[in-house]
């Protein structure tokens, strides 16, 4: 079993290598018998990721089936966690899809927020806006908060280049390629007030 | 870590303080269990009987907040117990009996000797240097006697002939100044004597007192502990916010780096100073150095004083000697990597279009805490927040809100709606008067995007993207395109102020004309800058960080990383690079998975390795080789961190075991800390006690405590000490686990843990509703009455202490709950400004 899956998981990844993954997927000599089209793993493609909580970097196996995720469990390959998951990590499939309490189907997670929305001055509610018109607003509201404060010198005459005006939170939950954009465009920006979950 | 998850397993000793991490980091179960049943002893001290002391041998209880009274203990005891007795025979005969003498001389700085104004003063608590008018220390008096000075050879057949290249920007190479010493360890201003001389005052009976521990329960844990001062024995601390989140959290972390260095435990399997970090990628938020004064792989961003210029930065960042000899080349890599082209030796790199934090002495701070003052200010108008959630995770959260409400704007990127992007419509807050703007942008789950993440060991491991994110939710990285794209549109359309730094910016990370996480890895890993246009879609990515250079031909965003994507046959493909190895036969029997995903730096898996040898490079513990001299070569099963070999020649054995400091001897004393060369024990922020040791109650340097907002409540009307921890079912602010149904159900609510005897002083029976509350906020949670907290005795009188867990809030369909950290107050540490959640005070009663 170790040998197969391990086989086949070296092939995940790349995106045109998913189909051979499959294609070993069907192959599994560790089926002791036919397998039957009403098993839940049964034609499905595996992906591999990281947990997203405690950080260490337990590895899950994701189980997907006509671009729907099936199922989330350990993998078993991984050298940390060796198949297990803890309550949280065993869990990550709620993150998207939860089951409803009165159909039993699998429904898209109801307290997961999938759409831009804005809440205007005073307001009591969100409303929903496009990602046009959010991005369009927001980088009107960066440039008009920079070029109202920006310092190109100190008192000393010193370029300092920077806006004391905006704060950038976080990035311990983001991917490390998004960690170095969300840097790169803030301190491009000039700002100073930058921190994640690391100052705490 | 300087180790990581697989090695706990080749523990002798294990000593939780400051984590439970059965509880918090479940999966550390496996491995410590593996030492556990091989016959490890394991220690737990804590102020609550944990689940990892439920697995432990010896639970020693500690008052929250007293760590570093605890750690000199230690120290005190192994000098009286261990180094003392035998010294003089160790230097006549060289026999080491139960103590590493020979790592104590050769590969720490004990023998160095101090200036000799180096002074402490327990009447006032203060070190030599201190300036009462700024409340800062000078750290003249904590550096070294200089026995003789060496410049750099940059000549052509030099070890510095790169600094003399077309391209390298001009600057004074530094000198090195080699400490005197005196390998005996007899004179009074070496580094071990002053050690010895500081901590004479924490006996045994002290510690007991202050931290509120059983005389015979500590003795046994220094002499368990202290069994791994014997060569080829290991013992392993790990730790978590409970150490860090003080108002002294960096000097707690010292003072495990200095007990480890004492036991001779730094960089040897089973061993190391073992941070057991709090979210899934902060090891790479904190290398990617996402700090006010931070800049990406542990250098130091720009700032107005010593790194005012690139040629300041350069000639106060580089080392004399070690390896930081090469910050050059990683700067200018840096810069290069940042604005492309546009950055030439002329322009500095473009240096000085990288915004520069004021650092003069009374400059504003612009940290997290700070950023709250300043909005309240009205200095701070906008505010982006990326996955974090201050409205619940900050101290003093309702001080957060109310300063918020004072935004024009604000950003939040979450799958959830926070207490953060709804903090307008909190019960205590009125939506009609505040003014602030807020968006809510949507963003992609995990497993709904690819990408590079790092676990506490360093480890870093792709993450392969297996379905699309629902309706309109997006990866932080396309959403910062998007936004970026705007600004420079509008910058290019408009002007504005100053649009160089901005429009010189790199920004080609696309493929196939969409914004894509692969050449941002190349990026990272860094490539030759001549042969790479990013445009084109190609890439010379390097092989490793010892390939760059200082002169602008190459470009690296962070150099550590260096190593982990440098694959040039398939640039695309994450599977084919060192990250995505997935081979799980671990050939060193010390589960270093050397073959398993790519470890920085270098795929080192175990930091400062070369310590797990003797001065002749023979293993402390040969069946636990991590390398090994064999008379003409090294014989290397983990990436060596150190000078193995030089101009293809190997390098025999010397005593640069650390060498990523100037010294290449680490720091029993340490004249890098802002609050003292040696850890202090300072009561926190709040305490019902008088500090017992010195004559200054808290940290000198503590910070914050200027801010109105922190409002102390006094010892009378809030008694009680309470600290705040997490349960197994939930993550810190509750933003994903909440939104977990099945979580929710196994955890519904939050409470507040207190013993039997104070529950019994109260007339509170478990599951009541009880109202905590002190001079900044008031909560309502239920009641957990249990055996697993006792009433201290500190300085013979009875002291309470309770526990918080902190996961709940007003937001969410499936658990809400009062946010406990309204209570925490919002001081920090001088050396990193971070807040003392862990030991402060509050009143409670029968809600």
């Amino acid at each position: 079993m170790n040998l197969t899956r391990r086989g086949f998981m070296k092939a995940t990844g790349a995106a045109f290598a998913t189909s051979m993954a499959f294609q070993l997927t069907q192959q599994s000599p560790a089926l002791a018998v036919e397998s039957n089209s009403d098993w839940k793993l049964v034609n499905t493609e595996e992906y591999t990721n990281i947990c997203c909580y405690c950080a260490g970097g337990c590895g899950s196996l994701l189980s997907v089936r006509d671009g729907e995720l099936i199922n989330l469990e350990g993998d078993p390959d991984h050298p940390i966690n060796q198949g297990g998951l803890c309550p949280k990590g065993a869990a990550m499939f709620q993150l998207r899809n939860i089951v409803d309490p009165e159909t039993r189907e699998v429904i898209k997670n109801p307290d997961r927020v999938t759409k831009p929305m804005v809440r205007r001055p005073g307001a009591s509610e969100w409303e929903d806006i496009t990602w046009e018109d959010a991005v369009k607003e927001i980088a009107r509201k960066v440039k008009d908060t920079r070029d109202a404060t920006f310092e190109e010198t100190d008192k000393n005459g010193l370029t300092v280049n920077r806006t004391p005006a905006i704060a950038s939170l976080g990035g311990s939950q983001e991917n490390s390629e998004e960690e170095y954009l969300i840097l790169k465009m803030m301190r491009s920006l000039g700002v100073i007030a930058i921190d994640n979950q690391a100052r705490v | 870590m300087t180790s990581h998850w697989c090695d706990f397993q080749n523990t002798d000793v294990i000593l939780h303080c400051g984590s439970n991490s059965v509880e918090n980091h479940p999966v550390s179960s496996l491995w410590l269990g593996k030492a556990h049943d091989r016959g490890a002893k394991w220690i737990v001290v804590d102020p609550r009987y944990t689940r990892t002391a439920e697995q432990a041998d010896i639970y020693c209880p500690i008052r929250s907040g007293t760590d570093i009274a605890f750690y000199g203990g230690m120290y005190h005891w192994i000098i009286e117990n261990l180094i003392d007795p035998n010294l003089e025979k160790y230097l006549a005969t060289g026999e080491m009996g139960d103590y590493n003498y020979e790592y104590l001389l050769n590969y720490t700085n004990a023998s160095y000797l101090l200036d000799p104004e180096f002074d402490f003063d327990p009447e006032t608590g203060l070190y030599s240097g201190w300036d009462e008018k700024t409340k800062t220390y000078s750290n003249h008096s904590w550096h070294y006697q200089t026995e003789k000075e060496e410049n750099w050879d940059t000549s052509a057949s030099g070890d510095y002939a790169w600094v003399k290249k077309d391209g390298v920007p001009e600057f004074t190479t530094p000198t090195l100044t080699l400490p005197k010493r005196d390998m005996t360890l007899q004179d009074p201003m070496c580094v071990y004597q002053q050690v010895k001389k500081h901590y004479e005052r924490y006996t045994l009976d002290a510690v007991c007192d202050i931290c509120g521990m059983d005389k015979e329960t500590l003795e046994l844990v220094y002499s368990t502990y202290g069994s791994t001062a014997k060569p080829g024995r290991a013992g392993m601390v790990l730790y978590a916010l409970g150490q860090t989140q003080h108002s002294y959290g960096a000097q707690n972390t010292r003072a495990m780096c200095v007990m480890q260095l004492l036991l001779g435990n730094i960089g040897i399997p089973g061993g190391g100073v073992n941070a057991l970090r709090g979210e899934p990628n902060v090891q790479g938020a904190t290398d990617m150095g996402m700090m006010v004064n931070e800049h990406p792989a542990y250098l130091k961003w720009a700032n107005t004083t010593d790194r005012s210029s690139l040629r300041k930065w350069l000639e106060s960042q580089t080392y004399s000697a070690g390896y930081y000899t090469n910050k050059p080349k990683f700067i200018v890599s840096s810069l290069k990597e940042w604005f492309g082209d546009a950055a030439t030796v002329e322009n500095d790199y473009g240096y000085d279009w990288w915004p520069k934090v004021p650092s003069e002495k009374g400059d504003q701070d612009y940290t997290h805490i700070s950023t709250f003052e300043l909005m309240k200010q009205g200095v701070i108008k906008g505010y982006f927040n990326w996955g974090m959630n201050p409205c619940h995770s900050a101290p003093n959260a309702g001080n957060v809100r109310r300063s918020m409400a004072n935004l024009d704007w604000l950003v939040v990127a979450d799958q959830v709606e926070t207490e953060s992007a709804a903090f307008w419509k909190a019960p205590d807050m009125n939506p009609a008067e505040i003014q602030t703007t807020v968006y809510f942008l949507p963003c992609a789950l995990i497993y709904e995007k690819p990408g590079t993440i790092l676990n506490s060991g360093r480890w870093l491991q792709w993450r392969y993207q297996a379905v699309e994110p629902w309706d309109q939710a997006k990866p932080d990285l396309e959403m910062c395109d998007l936004l970026w794209t705007e600004i420079c549109r509008l910058y290019k359309e408009e002007g504005g102020a100053n649009p160089a730094p901005i429009l010189n910016t790199k920004w080609d990370y696309y493929v196939n004309g969409k914004i894509d996480f692969r050449p941002v890895s190349w990026a990272l890993n860094g490539y030759r800058t001549a042969n790479s246009d990013f445009k084109a879609g190609k890439v010379d990515l390097l092989k490793g960080y010892s390939e760059l250079g200082a002169d602008g031909s190459t470009s690296c965003a962070m150099w550590i990383y260096s190593g982990f994507y440098n694959n040039n046959d398939a640039p695309l493909d994450p599977a084919q690079q060192p990250i995505g190895r997935r081979d799980n036969n671990d050939k060193s029997g010390l589960g270093l998975n050397s073959n398993w995903a790519f470890s920085w730096p270098s795929n080192r898996r175990i930091l400062y390795n070369r310590n797990s040898c003797d001065t002749k490079g023979k293993p402390w513990n040969p069946d636990k080789k991590l390398m090994e001299w064999d008379g003409s070569k090294w014989d290397l099963v983990d990436q060596g961190d150190f000078v193995s070999a030089k101009n293809g020649q190997q390098v025999p054995p010397n005593n640069n075991t650390f060498f990523m400091l100037w010294e290449q001897n680490a720091r029993l004393e340490s004249y890098g800390m802002e609050d003292g060369p040696m850890p202090e024990h300072y009561e926190p922020f709040e305490s019902p006690f008088d500090n017992a040791l010195n004559g200054s109650q808290n940290n000198p340097m503590i910070k914050f405590t200027e801010y109105e907002s922190t409002a102390h409540g006094g010892t009378d009307e809030y008694p009680i000490i309470a600290t705040t921890y997490s349960v197994t079912e939930h993550w810190q602010t509750g933003g994903q686990s909440r939104s977990c149904p099945a979580l929710v159900e196994a955890m519904p609510s939050q409470f507040c843990e207190m013993s039997e005897e104070f529950a019994a002083e109260k007339g509170i029976k478990p599951g009541d509703k009880v109202r905590v509350w002190n001079k900044r906020g008031s909560v309502v949670v239920d009641a957990y009455v249990t055996k697993r907290l006792k009433p201290f005795t500190i300085h013979g009188k009875t002291q309470h202490q309770v526990g918080l867990t902190h996961h709940f809030g007003w937001t969410h369909l499936y658990g809400t709950g009062d946010t406990v950290n309204d209570l925490t107050p919002n001081v920090g540490d001088p050396n990193t400004m971070v807040p003392e959640y862990k030991a402060f005070l509050v009143n409670i009663e029968k809600a």
